[in-house]
C-alpha cells in the first residue's frame, strides 16, 4: 500500500514541475530558516564549551532590590563582596564560580589597536568551567589571595597579540597601561558563553573598584555547580534560605529578591523577564507564534495547491472509491502522500540548513560560535516536517474523499 | 442476484429538477449476461451506477446477493464493492502514473492480502486479458482496445460476482470492441461471473442474455 502511495506521490511531484518547484522551495525553505534558528537556539541553551555542566548548575545573575515606599527598583548583577559572603559559603554545591561580566580594555600591537575583553573571576570558576588548557594552567587561590597580576588568555588573544600558534606562557601582556604575567592559555570561547566569554582571565582581586566595593550590587554573577543532577532542588533551597536571611543593605529597601535558576530561565530573564517571572513562558509564546505563521504560508500554499489538483485527480478518487476505497482511507492516503512530499521537502532543507550553516560557521558571523545540525535539531526538523504534511494534507484530503464517485468519474 | 425495487433518481438544481430514473423494476440472476440499451440520456449510466452502489438513489430499493445496501455506512459500502463488483468504464479510468500490473493490482490494495499474492493476482488477470507482456507499462503507452483490457484485468482480479460494464467498447473500434466483447462473454461462460453492460452497440447487446431498453428514465422492454 506505502509503495503505491509513493509512486503516485513520486508521479504527481513530478506531474506539474513548477507547482512542485514553488512548492518545495517553499517548504525546504521555512524548514532550513527554522532548522537553522533552531540549530542557533540549541547553541545557545544547551551544554557546550567551556560550559559543559548546564545540566548540574544553577546560575544566578541579578539581584533585584526594593523601596516600595518609594516606588524605588535597583536591580542588577551583584558585587563580588556579596556573592563571597553569601554565595560562596554553601555547602550543597560542589564548586562555586564567581565572576564578572567582561569589560573592554585597549591595547596596541604594532600600532594597532586590540581590544580585549577582561573577565575577573575566582578559583571556583576553572572548576565549573571546563576550560580547554593549550598551555599552562589556571591561577591558584594563593595567587588570588596575594593579588599576583597574573592572566589567562585565549587561543585567538594570543595570535592576536604574540603572533599566531607563538608560546605565551611566562610572556607579559600589557593592557590598560598594566602589565600582567599569561600563565595560561585556553582554547577560545564562543561570545553567546554568556557565563564564560572573555578574551583575558584575571584574578578578581586584580580589580581595584570591587575591591572597595561593599554594597551588594555590582558587576558579578555566580554559577553554582551540583555535584549531581539531583541535588539541584537542594542546592536552590539552599540558596533561597539563605537568601532570606541576607539583611536589606539600606533601610529604604525593604525587599530584596534574589534568583537562582537552571540556565534558559535565567538566559530568559535577562532578556525578557520581570519581577517574579522569568520570561520562559513569554519566551516560548512568542517561538510559537513566530513558528504558527512561519509554517502558515508554506502550509497554506501547499493546501492551496492541494486542493486545485483535486479536479486534476478526480477519475483516480472516483476509481479508487469504486474499487473499494473507503473515504477515510483515502484521507490517509493523501496524507501520507502529502508527509512524503514534505519530507523530500525537508530533507532538501537540511541540505540546504547544512551549506548555510557551513557559510555562517565560515564567515564567523559570531565570534568562535560553531554551529551544528545535530541530532535534537535533526529530530526537530523531522517532527516539523512531519506536522507541515499532516496540517496541509487533512483539509484537502477531507475535501478529496467526499467527492461523489459518479460525479468524480465524470470529470475527465 | 441484484434485484431493483421501484428505483427513482432526482437531480436537483436551484430551478430544475429533472427525472433520470423513474420506477425502475429489475432482477438480475446470478450468471445472466444483461445489456441496457437506450438513446443518450435515458439514465442507462445513472442506473449502472446506482447498481453498482456510485450513485444513490433518490428512492427505491436495491439488493445484491440478498444484502439490502439501504443502510450500508460508507466504509460497509466501500468493502460491498470491493468483494463482490468489478467495473469496467468507457473512458477506461486507468491511473495514468502508474504502471499497468499497480493498476491491475488496486482492488487488492483494499482488501487484506500480501504484496506478493497481489502481484501474482494481478499478473494472472493480464494474462487471462493476454496483456502478460504490458505488465511495466504505463497506461499512456497503449492502445485503447489494451487499456480497455487492462481495465477488465482490474475489474476481475478481485475475482468479484459481479461486473459492471459502463459502454465497455465505445471508444473501440470495432475489432477492438469485439475483441473485449469476446473476454465478457468468456468470463460470464467460464467463471458464471454476473455481468450488466450498458452500450449502445445493438451487435453487442445481442450477444448477451438479455436487453433491456430504457427510454426516458422508464424502463421500455
Amino acid at each position: 500500500m506505502l509503495t503505491n502511495y509513493f509512486k503516485i506521490a513520486i508521479a504527481v511531484l513530478k506531474r506539474r514541475k513548477f507547482f512542485t518547484f514553488i512548492s518545495l522551495f517553499g517548504i525546504s525553505f521555512s524548514l532550513t530558516i527554522l532548522m537553522v534558528l533552531t540549530s542557533v537556539s540549541d547553541h545557545l541553551v544547551s551544554s557546550s564549551y567551556p560550559d559543559v555542566n548546564r545540566d548540574r548548575n544553577l546560575y544566578s545573575l541579578q539581584l533585584m532590590l526594593s523601596a516600595p515606599a518609594r516606588q524605588g527598583q535597583n536591580t542588577g548583577p551583584y558585587s563580588y563582596h556579596f556573592l563571597q559572603t553569601y554565595v560562596a559559603p554553601m555547602k550543597t554545591p560542589e564548586a562555586v564560580a564567581i565572576s564578572s561580566f567582561f569589560s573592554p580594555s585597549n591595547t596596541y600591537v604594532n600600532n594597532r589597536k586590540l581590544v580585549i575583553n577582561i573577565k575577573y573571576t575566582n578559583a571556583g570558576f576553572w572548576e565549573v568551567m571546563q576550560f580547554n588548557f593549550l598551555e599552562g594552567k589556571a591561577y591558584s587561590q594563593a595567587q588570588i589571595d596575594a593579588g599576583e597580576r597574573v592572566a589567562v588568555i585565549t587561543e585567538s588573544t594570543r595570535d592576536k597579540y604574540f603572533g599566531q600558534g607563538v608560546t605565551a606562557v611566562g610572556k607579559m601582556l600589557e593592557t590598560d597601561n598594566q602589565q600582567y604575567r599569561v600563565i595560561g592559555v585556553v582554547k577560545s570561547v564562543p561570545v553567546t558563553q554568556l557565563f564564560a566569554y572573555g578574551d583575558m582571565y584575571m584574578p578578581w582581586t586584580l580589580s581595584r573598584q570591587e575591591q572597595e566595593n561593599k554594597g551588594y550590587n555590582g558587576t558579578y554573577l555566580a554559577v553554582m555547580m551540583a555535584r549531581n543532577k539531583t541535588d539541584i532542588p537542594a542546592m536552590k533551597a539552599e540558596f533561597d534560605n539563605i537568601m532570606k536571611r541576607v539583611p536589606m543593605p539600606y533601610k529604604d529597601f525593604t525587599e530584596m529578591k534574589a534568583f537562582t535558576q537552571s540556565y534558559l530561565p535565567t538566559f530568559t530573564r535577562l532578556l525578557l523577564g520581570r519581577d517574579e517571572t522569568d520570561g520562559t513562558a513569554k519566551l516560548y509564546t512568542y517561538m510559537g507564534i513566530f513558528l504558527l505563521f512561519f509554517l502558515l504560508l508554506p502550509t497554506l500554499n501547499l493546501v492551496n495547491l492541494n486542493l486545485s489538483r483535486i479536479l486534476e485527480r478526480a477519475s483516480e478518487i472516483g476509481v479508487r472509491k469504486a474499487f473499494g476505497a473507503s473515504s477515510g482511507t483515502l484521507v490517509v492516503q493523501f496524507i501520507v502522500e502529502n508527509i512524503i512530499l514534505t519530507l523530500i521537502g525537508g530533507l532538501i532543507g537540511i541540505v540546504l540548513s547544512l551549506i548555510v550553516i557551513a557559510l555562517i560557521n565560515q564567515a564567523e558571523l559570531f565570534s568562535h560560535v560553531y554551529l551544528t545540525l545535530n541530532y535534537t535539531v535533526l529530530g526537530i526538523s523531522l517532527v516539523i516536517c512531519i506536522l507541515f504534511g499532516c496540517i496541509s494534507g487533512v483539509y484537502p484530503a477531507w475535501r478529496m474523499s467526499r467527492m461523489q464517485i459518479s460525479k468524480a468519474l465524470k470529470t475527465v | 442476484m441484484i434485484q431493483l425495487h421501484q428505483i427513482e433518481k432526482v437531480y436537483r438544481t436551484d430551478t430544475v429538477e429533472t427525472q433520470a430514473l423513474n420506477g425502475i423494476n429489475l432482477a438480475v440472476a446470478k450468471g445472466e449476461f444483461l445489456s441496457i440499451m437506450g438513446p443518450s440520456g435515458c439514465g442507462k449510466s445513472t442506473l449502472l451506477n446506482i447498481m453498482g452502489l456510485l450513485d444513490e438513489p433518490s428512492g427505491g430499493q436495491i439488493s445484491i446477493a440478498g444484502s439490502d445496501t439501504r443502510n450500508l455506512g460508507d466504509k460497509q459500502m466501500a468493502h460491498f464493492r470491493n468483494q463482490r463488483i468489478g467495473f469496467i468504464f468507457q473512458s477506461y479510468h486507468l491511473i495514468n502514473d502508474l504502471r499497468v500490473l499497480d493498476n491491475v493490482e488496486l482492488p487488492l490494495l483494499y482488501r487484506k492480502s500480501a504484496a506478493k499474492e497481489r502481484r501474482e493476482l494481478a499478473a494472472e488477470a493480464l494474462g487471462k486479458v493476454g496483456l502478460s507482456n504490458r505488465m511495466k507499462h504505463f497506461p499512456t503507452q497503449l492502445s485503447g482496445g489494451q487499456k480497455q483490457r487492462v481495465a477488465i484485468a482490474r475489474a476481475i482480479v478481485g475475482r468479484p460476482s459481479i461486473i459492471l460494464a459502463d459502454e465497455p467498447t465505445g471508444n473501440l473500434d470495432s475489432a477492438m470492441g469485439n475483441e473485449v466483447m469476446d473476454i465478457l462473454l468468456r468470463l460470464n461462460k467460464e467463471d458464471g461471473t454476473t455481468i450488466v453492460m450498458v452500450t449502445h452497440d445493438e451487435q453487442m447487446a445481442r450477444k448477451t442474455h438479455r436487453l433491456v431498453r430504457l427510454f426516458d428514465g422508464a424502463q421500455v422492454q
